[in-house]
């Protein structure tokens, strides 16, 4: 699905990402851990391809295509779709007339009525896009973006950031339906099986780790200084960062 | 910057004006219906609608004649001004009564030609007219001076809807266009005024304005102006002078090279619990425009608030210039005024949706010239947003 090869990332300058390897396969949700500052969103970023974020080494193959260099929204035709953390606001862009715009640039025709309404979102339809939207509004609207997008890889920065308890089971079940990881097991087919079918694949940046108990991760790893360290289960990896603080990376990279 | 003409004059010099003729001139049109079908899609485009459906009344004037002027709501009066003076004694109470002879060269100049016709409309007490009336003011001929006085009266309690296109014909030149507004809305009335300029390169513009509200009453002025035009000089004035009146203003406009736009409006806020708004909204595709705002507080309670957002695309110049003045303490006046060029952000993010960076930078500009906030009709809405549509080739 995804294959970045020794990824050298510079913004201006300063190089953010140093020799980045990472596979991600079909169907895989990779966690990425890492703190404030590491390249997190950085990766993000250049995996979508905005203009500030310069590819000075290394290759992006996207499901067989070379997108190092491919504009934004090629890699959004692929299917690569992105949450964003902090998304301007456009006056006069209705959050309607955007959602229809995703779906058409992935072929889809979508209702945007009802694909609101499992959102709980629909009385923003009519709203300018982002528009004194809160972090919950905004964490809801870029899903309801991505689920008109469907996207077969899914770049979430901080699933969890500015949203209240209430909102987080709502949020944390989209993205696992994104994800396509909401199978029940049938008498046809183990939860095996299933899984071995899901195609969607996830990268995900989490701080707190709450996103975890609602979707399937399959692996973690930790981004420090621009590189990829301990690659783990997410699970192990974020009660150890819990108890030591990544300070263990350093020692490990050292 | 050098593309730009910014020496281009706009005050009222003997050489500039002497070109054009004040004398009467015969277009020859007795019909709105008897116009070319390529001076009826000028006007189509000035959100005049030549059928006249959907419309309470239309007032048509030619070069120097007032040429059709009829009524479909018993509830509106539309005359040609000299009519009204003449039915009407003067009309002592509102001929010359908002806007000051001597304020600035032009005025002076309206007020000292022959008067070429203009409006006369009155919304009666209490009614509310539910269709627009529409208005065109229209330039034909060639090298014409335009000299007309427009007066709007919105009895107590009526509500009414005033659409005026202003336009030149298919191939018209040169042009000049004086006009006299006078607005009077009368204690808890309601007006909205249209206005859609679209003149020619070679036309200048000279409107003079100012409306009077009293106690509870309410204007709002919507401007649209997508064409090019030589020159256009207007700053509509507006007096808050009743409590609780309220004020606002919404212009999108467009400046391709070679058109100077110098547009702004002012709001007296004169009396208790009034309110004033103003929003601009200004592209410049290589025109220079200068995007003025002034809000006077000169009571207490009152609210002012004055939004000027430009963007440059191309050479252009955009000089916005709001203006706040408080004349006492506790007024509240506020301004949020920016010029520049679409965010990059935006459009990223745009492109992030799958939109190709053409397409993203569309969809800004034209949330950026949003109209639906003026509540037109929707097919006067929907012409405009084509018309933003087609300007857009120029754009970028």
């Amino acid at each position: 699905m995804l294959q970045i090869e020794d990824l050298h990332v510079s913004i201006e300058d300063r190089e953010v990402l140093k020799g980045l390897s990472l596979e991600i396969k079909p169907g895989e949700t990779f966690i990425l851990f890492g703190p404030n500052g590491s390249g997190k969103t950085s990766l993000l970023m250049t995996l979508m391809g905005f203009a500030n974020y310069k590819v000075t080494a290394g290759k992006i193959t996207f499901n067989g295509h070379d997108i190092t260099h491919a504009p934004i929204y090629e890699r959004a035709r692929l299917g690569i779709g992105m949450s964003f953390q902090r998304p301007p606001t456009i006056h006069g862009l209705k959050t309607r007339h955007l959602v229809t715009m995703c779906a058409k640039h992935r072929n889809r025709d979508v209702d945007a009525e009802e694909l609101a309404h499992k959102l709980n979102f629909a009385q923003f339809l009519e709203r300018d896009i982002n528009s004194g939207f809160s972090g919950g509004e905004i964490k809801r609207s870029e899903l309801l973006q991505l689920m008109a997008q469907k996207p077969s890889l899914l770049l979430f920065d901080e699933p969890e950031s500015g949203v209240d308890l209430e909102n987080m089971a709502l949020i944390g079940n989209t993205v696992r339906d994104l994800l396509n990881g909401s199978l029940r097991p049938t008498p046809n087919a183990s939860m095996k099986e299933l899984r071995s079918q899901r195609s969607t694949s996830g990268l995900i940046i989490t701080h707190t780790g709450y996103i975890l108990d609602y979707i399937l991760a399959d692996r973690g790893q930790v981004l420090y200084d621009g590189v990829l360290c301990c690659e783990s289960n997410p699970r192990a990896i974020l009660e150890h960062i819990g108890k030591f603080g990544y300070k263990e990376c350093v020692r490990c990279l050292k | 910057m050098s593309e730009v003409d910014t020496k281009k004059n706009l005050s009222a010099h003997e050489s500039d004006i002497s070109r054009f003729d004040f004398a009467g001139q015969d277009s020859g049109i007795t019909d709105i219906r008897s116009l070319s079908p390529e001076d009826k899609e000028r006007l189509l485009m000035s959100g005049v609608d030549v059928d006249q459906a959907g419309r309470s009344g239309t007032y048509l004037q030619v070069d120097h004649q007032s040429v059709h002027c009829d009524v479909c709501d018993p509830n509106v009066e539309i005359l040609d001004i000299n009519k009204a003076l003449e039915k009407y004694d003067g009309l002592p109470d509102y001929f010359w009564k908002a806007v000051h002879k001597e304020q600035d060269d032009f005025t002076r100049l309206a007020s000292d030609q022959r008067l070429h016709g203009g409006y006369f409309i009155r919304a009666k007490a209490g009614m509310k007219i539910a269709e627009p009336v529409q208005s065109c003011l229209f330039i034909k001929g060639e090298a014409v001076a335009q000299n007309v006085h427009n007066i709007i009266l919105v009895e107590e309690g009526a509500e009414l809807h005033v659409i005026t296109g202003c336009a030149t014909a298919h191939g018209q030149q040169s042009a000049l266009h004086l006009g006299i507004s006078e607005f009077f809305i009368k204690k808890g009335g309601t007006l909205t005024f249209t206005m859609i300029h679209n003149w020619g390169e070679k036309v200048m513009v000279r409107p003079r304005t100012v409306g009077v509200v009293e106690e509870d009453g309410s204007f709002q002025n919507n401007y649209v102006l997508l064409k090019p035009v030589e020159s256009v000089q207007s700053y509509p004035s507006i007096y808050l002078n009743g409590p609780r009146a309220v004020a606002r203003f919404n212009s999108v406009i467009v400046a391709p090279q070679g058109s100077l736009v110098d547009t702004g409006n002012r709001i007296y806020l004169n009396a208790p619990q009034t309110r004033g708004e103003i929003i601009s909204r200004t592209i410049t595709t290589g025109g220079k425009i200068i995007a003025r705002g002034h809000i006077i507080g000169n009571t207490v309670p009152a609210k002012g608030h004055l939004e000027c957002k430009g963007l440059i695309l191309g050479n252009g110049v955009i000089h916005a210039i709001p203006e706040l003045e408080g004349t006492v303490s506790g007024v509240e006046l506020s301004h949020e005024a920016a010029v520049g060029k679409i965010a990059q952000e935006e459009i990223e993010y745009l492109m992030a949706r799958g939109l190709d960076e053409e397409e993203a930078t569309s969809t800004i500009v034209r949330g950026f010239l949003n109209v639906e906030i003026m509540g037109l009709p929707a097919k006067l809405q929907e012409s405009i947003e084509k018309t933003i549509q087609e300007s857009e080739k120029d754009m970028f």
